[in-house]
C-alpha cells in the first residue's frame, strides 16, 4: 500500500486542472452514502461494533481494482496535520478526520477516487474529476459501487432506497456538486441574483468553507440537496443544465468587465500580482482573493496560458496544514503568514507582470487603444 | 434563506468548518456531527419510558427527535409513522427511482414472479383447476431450485 507522503507527494489531475477546461468550473465531485444492513450505523454503535464493520468493509474497498497501490489508512493512525492535509485537499471530511477509532480512508493514488469507511455512514465513496464532468465521475464511481454492492449487504429498502444515517441522504445517497469559480459575476454584481435563482430551483450554493454567498477567493460549491424522488441522471443531468447556465454567466461578465471598464480589471489583476510578489506577511483570505485574481487574468489574457495551474496548485498549498507539512513542524498562525507569503513568493518569482493590454481567448483585443503609439 | 459572509477564521468559530459543505443540510437539522453515543442494551423491548424503540439497535423516539439521524437500517421501519413527517419537504418525492444495488434488482423480479405464481396457484386450487395448479408448481419449484430457495 502506499505511503502518505508518496500521496501527497503528486497532486491529482483534479488539482491542477490538467486536461481539462477548469477556467469556470474547477472540479465535480459525486459523493455515495450506503450502509450495511446488519450493523448499526457509526454514530450509534459501539466501539466494538465500529471496529467489526471496519473489518467486514475494509477487505472490500481495498480490493476494488482502482485500489489496487492505494493508500489506506485508519484514521487513529493518521496525525492531526496528516488528516487536515487530507481534509484540504477533499479527500476527507472534516466529520471524518474528527473520527478516531474504527473509521478509516482508502484513496486511490491518482486521487480521484476516496472511500471514507466508518464516516456518518458506514461508506461514503466519492470521485472527484477537473472542469465539469459529473457524469463521468458519477459513471466511474457507480461501477466501484456495483463492485462493491456484490460483496457486502447494502442496506436498500425498495420504497426509501439506500438508507442512510440521515434522512437528508436517503434514497440515492447521492450528492453531486461542483466548485466554480465566479469572479467575474462578483466583480460586476450580478452574484446574488445568480446564487438566489440557483437556491430557488432547489439546489444548494456554499462557500469552500461553509454557508455564505459571498466566498472566499470568489469559489462557490453548488450540488444537490434532494436526494429521494428523482433518479441519479435526473439529480446530475438538473445540477449539469444550472452550472452550464451559471458558467455561461461568468464567462460573458469576465468579457463584459473588460469590454466596460478595462482599467478596473487591470487595476485589480495589477495589484493582486503586486501583493502577491512582494507580500512578506499574508493570511490565507487574503492570499486566496489575490490568487483568484490571478487565476481571473490568467483566463483573461494577463498572464502567460501555465498561470491558471500556477494559481491552482496554489490554492492548495497555501493552506494551514499543507504549510505545516511543507515546514514540517507545527506553526503558530503567525508563522504560516510569513511561510505562506514565502512560498506565493518563491512559486511567482519568474512570473512576468500582467500584460495590460491582454488578448482574450477570442482574439479580440479590448483593451487597445483607439490610437497607437500613445505611450 | 439568510444570507453570511465568513471567513475561515469565522467559520470555524460559528461551527461551519466542513470545507466539503456536504454536511450543511445535517447541521441545519440539528444534528450533531460526531456524536457518539454508547449503546449497552441491544434487542431492548419495542417499548421504553412509553416511547418507541428499536429492536435491533435500542434507539429510541427521543433519540431521533434530537439528533434527527437513525441508529441502523431497522430504525427506518421502527420510526416509519415519524418518517413521513420528517421527509415531508425535504425531497423531491417520498419513493426511490434510482439506482437499485447489483444482484438486488434480479432477486425483486424473481420475488415479484414468485408471488404471482402463488397467487395464481392460490386461486388454481381453489378453482379446482389442478392441471393447471400442477403446471404452476413446477414453474415456483424450478425457480425455487434455481436459486436455492427452500420451500
Amino acid at each position: 500500500m502506499m505511503r502518505f507522503s508518496t500521496l501527497i507527494k503528486y497532486p491529482a489531475d483534479w488539482m491542477t486542472g490538467a486536461n481539462a477546461d477548469n477556467s469556470v468550473v474547477l472540479t465535480s465531485r459525486i459523493r455515495l452514502a450506503r450502509n450495511l444492513r446488519d450493523e448499526p450505523f457509526p454514530g450509534w454503535a459501539t466501539r466494538e461494533q465500529r471496529a467489526a464493520t471496519l473489518e467486514e468493509l475494509r477487505p472490500a474497498v481495498e480490493g476494488l481494482a482502482p485500489m489496487k497501490d492505494g493508500f489506506s489508512q485508519t484514521l487513529s493512525d493518521l496525525s492531526s496535520v496528516q488528516k487536515q492535509v487530507l481534509v484540504e485537499r477533499h479527500l476527507i471530511s472534516r466529520e471524518h478526520a474528527a473520527r478516531g477509532d474504527g473509521s478509516a480512508a482508502v484513496i486511490e493514488r491518482r486521487q480521484m477516487y476516496s472511500l471514507m469507511l466508518n464516516e456518518e455512514d458506514h461508506l461514503r465513496m466519492q470521485a472527484i474529476r477537473p472542469g465539469l464532468e459529473l457524469r463521468e465521475a458519477y459513471e466511474g464511481l457507480s461501477a466501484l459501487d456495483d463492485e462493491l454492492a456484490q460483496a457486502l449487504p447494502y442496506a436498500f429498502d425498495p420504497k426509501l432506497g439506500y438508507l442512510t444515517t440521515c434522512p437528508t441522504n436517503l434514497g440515492t445517497g447521492l450528492r453531486a456538486s461542483a466548485m466554480l469559480h465566479l469572479p467575474g459575476l462578483v466583480l460586476s454584481d450580478q452574484i446574488g441574483q445568480v446564487l438566489q435563482a440557483v437556491n430557488k430551483i432547489g439546489l444548494a450554493v456554499r462557500g469552500i468553507y461553509g454557508e455564505g454567498t459571498e466566498s472566499l477567493g470568489n469559489l462557490y460549491q453548488i450540488s444537490n440537496q434532494s436526494t429521494l424522488g428523482e433518479s441519479e441522471d435526473t439529480i446530475i443531468r438538473r445540477l449539469e443544465r444550472v452550472i452550464s447556465q451559471v458558467a455561461e454567466h461568468e464567462r460573458n461578465a469576465r468579457e463584459k468587465l473588460l469590454e466596460d471598464d478595462p482599467d478596473m480589471v487591470a487595476d485589480k489583476i495589477g495589484r493582486a500580482y503586486g501583493v502577491l510578489r512582494h507580500a512578506w506577511v499574508i493570511d490565507s483570505k487574503e492570499a486566496l482573493n489575490h490568487v483568484s485574481l490571478l487565476r481571473l487574468g490568467s483566463d483573461l489574457g494577463f498572464f502567460t496560458n501555465d498561470t491558471m495551474r500556477l494559481a491552482d496548485a496554489l490554492l492548495m498549498d497555501i493552506q494551514p496544514a499543507h504549510l505545516q507539512l511543507h515546514s514540517g513542524r507545527k506553526l503558530s498562525p503567525e508563522e504560516r503568514d510569513a511561510i505562506r507569503a514565502e512560498i506565493i513568493r518563491s512559486r511567482l518569482h519568474s512570473l512576468p507582470p500582467p500584460d495590460i493590454r491582454p488578448t482574450t481567448r477570442n482574439g479580440d483585443n479590448p483593451n487597445t487603444p483607439e490610437t497607437s503609439g500613445d505611450a | 434563506m439568510k444570507k453570511v459572509c465568513l471567513c475561515e477564521s469565522c467559520a470555524q468559530e460559528r461551527g461551519v468548518t466542513d470545507p466539503t459543505g456536504f454536511s450543511l443540510a445535517d447541521a441545519l437539522l440539528g444534528g450533531m456531527p460526531g456524536q457518539k453515543t454508547v449503546v449497552t442494551q441491544t434487542h431492548a423491548p419495542v417499548t421504553a419510558g412509553g416511547g418507541k424503540q428499536c429492536p435491533a439497535c435500542g434507539f429510541t423516539l427521543e433519540d431521533l427527535r434530537r439528533v434527527r439521524r437513525f441508529g441502523c437500517s431497522e430504525c427506518y421501519k421502527t420510526f416509519n409513522d415519524e418518517l413521513t413527517g420528517i421527509l415531508r419537504g425535504m425531497h423531491k418525492g417520498s419513493l426511490h427511482v434510482g439506482k437499485v444495488p447489483k444482484g438486488l434488482m434480479e432477486q425483486q423480479v424473481r420475488d415479484q414472479r414468485l408471488e404471482e405464481l402463488r397467487a395464481r396457484l392460490d386461486q388454481a386450487v381453489a378453482a379446482e383447476n389442478y392441471e393447471e395448479a400442477a403446471g404452476l408448481r413446477d414453474e415456483i419449484r424450478q425457480i425455487e431450485l434455481h436459486t436455492g430457495i427452500s420451500g
